[in-house]
């Protein structure tokens, strides 16, 4: 009838495929943001799962209310200085594998809010998948960057998501933070000499760099 | 409410202790009465018992720059829901002295704008029940509304 007989006839019983392909291809086809808005930016990622723009063809409209069911945190808005230990957390709190995107200018860069009260840029504190520009993006340009996070996870492997910091992670503690993903404790404790507290990488920022 | 009416309120204010006025302004038929710092305790419970006065409706500071003297001016703006007048006491209040006491015992809606007043301009009231920081980080460094505080902050604690 459907694709089931197409499939019957054409494929083989047993088909061989890479297990990166597999793998990625099923986490970018269920991307679950977490419900995250900050400003102005959120109007437009409401709208962009709404009916018009639905983003759920592209399999990414299942906003979580909570960070431990989410692989995506899309930082729609400024994000005040007092909320940097809280979008922190959040992303903590999300398991292994997630993405970030920084969606609009003030996300991105601060915007046009170049003062003590906003953080210029979220890549101060958590590290950024896919930049959008925009004030505010239009909802056709989050679908987009959608789009390219999804091709970027296709081009991951499921090796370099290995998660080998258990303990060390359990242990450690960002100031003003919940326990995080971090380094070994020498490395930690000269990042609290140093004062900016909230730039300690996770495993997705030291795989990064790496 | 008419500014004579609200004027008569500072005449009331005079007879019943003329130390309670420093001086008065009428401007657009608003009237600000400046008030010393020792006694606004006592004029507000004045014209809170003897005027229904009953709503404080807002406490804020201005920082009239860092070359005036006084430095320091915190409003408190009056509402009575009985004749509906408003009235604005102003206390000023030096650089090296920003002290004033608190009338979280008069009106306990004072706690809050005291605190933002504390946050923002540095200003210490005395006698406060609880006075942190309300709106910015318990880590922050300065006072943000301070003529003389840098637009972006100081380093490192602005994370740019």
């Amino acid at each position: 009838m459907g694709l089931e007989n197409t499939l019957f006839e054409s494929l083989p019983d047993v088909v061989t495929v890479k297990l990166d392909a597999l793998v990625n291809w099923a986490r970018k086809s269920s991307l679950w943001p977490a419900t995250f808005g900050l400003a102005c930016c959120a109007i437009e990622m409401m709208n962009t799962v709404s009916a018009r723009n639905d983003l759920s063809r592209f399999g990414a409209e299942t906003f979580r209310a909570s960070p431990r069911q989410a692989d995506v945190m899309i930082v729609s808005g400024r994000v005040s200085r007092k909320m940097a230990p809280v979008l922190r957390r959040i992303y903590d709190q999300m398991p292994e594998p997630k993405w970030v995107i920084s969606m609009g200018a003030c996300a991105t860069s601060g915007g046009v809010f170049d003062n003590y009260a906003i953080v210029q840029g979220v890549d101060k504190i958590v590290p950024v998948d896919i930049y959008v520009p925009g004030c505010p993006p239009r909802p056709e340009m989050l679908v987009h960057a959608i789009m390219m996070l999804q091709d970027k996870i296709m081009k991951e492997s499921v090796k370099d998501r290995r998660d080998t910091f258990e303990i060390e992670s359990r242990q450690a503690i960002v100031p003003g933070t919940l326990p995080v993903t971090m380094g070994s404790e020498s490395q930690t404790a000269a990042r609290r000499a140093d004062t900016r507290p909230y730039t300690i990488p996770s495993k997705h920022e030291r795989r990064k760099s790496s | 409410m008419s500014a004579e009416q609200l004027l008569g309120y500072v005449e009331k204010l005079k007879a019943e202790n003329p130390a309670w006025v420093a001086d008065f302004k009428n401007a657009f038929n608003e009237v600000s009465v400046f008030v010393p710092r020792e006694s606004i305790v006592a004029v507000c419970e004045f014209l809170k018992n003897q005027h229904d006065f009953d709503l404080l409706a807002d406490i804020c500071g201005a920082d009239r720059g860092a070359e005036e003297d006084p430095r320091f001016e915190i409003n408190y703006h009056l509402f009575s829901t009985v004749h509906f007048g408003r009235l604005r006491l102003k206390v000023l209040l030096s650089e090296d002295d920003p002290h004033v006491e608190s009338v979280t015992s008069v009106w306990r809606t004072a706690d809050w704008h005291e605190r933002e007043t504390f946050d923002m301009f540095g200003v210490v009231f005395d006698n406060h029940p609880d006075l942190r920081r309300i709106l910015l980080p318990s880590d922050f460094d300065g006072h943000a509304l301070r003529k003389d505080y840098p637009l972006r902050g100081y380093e490192p604690y602005n994370l740019t």
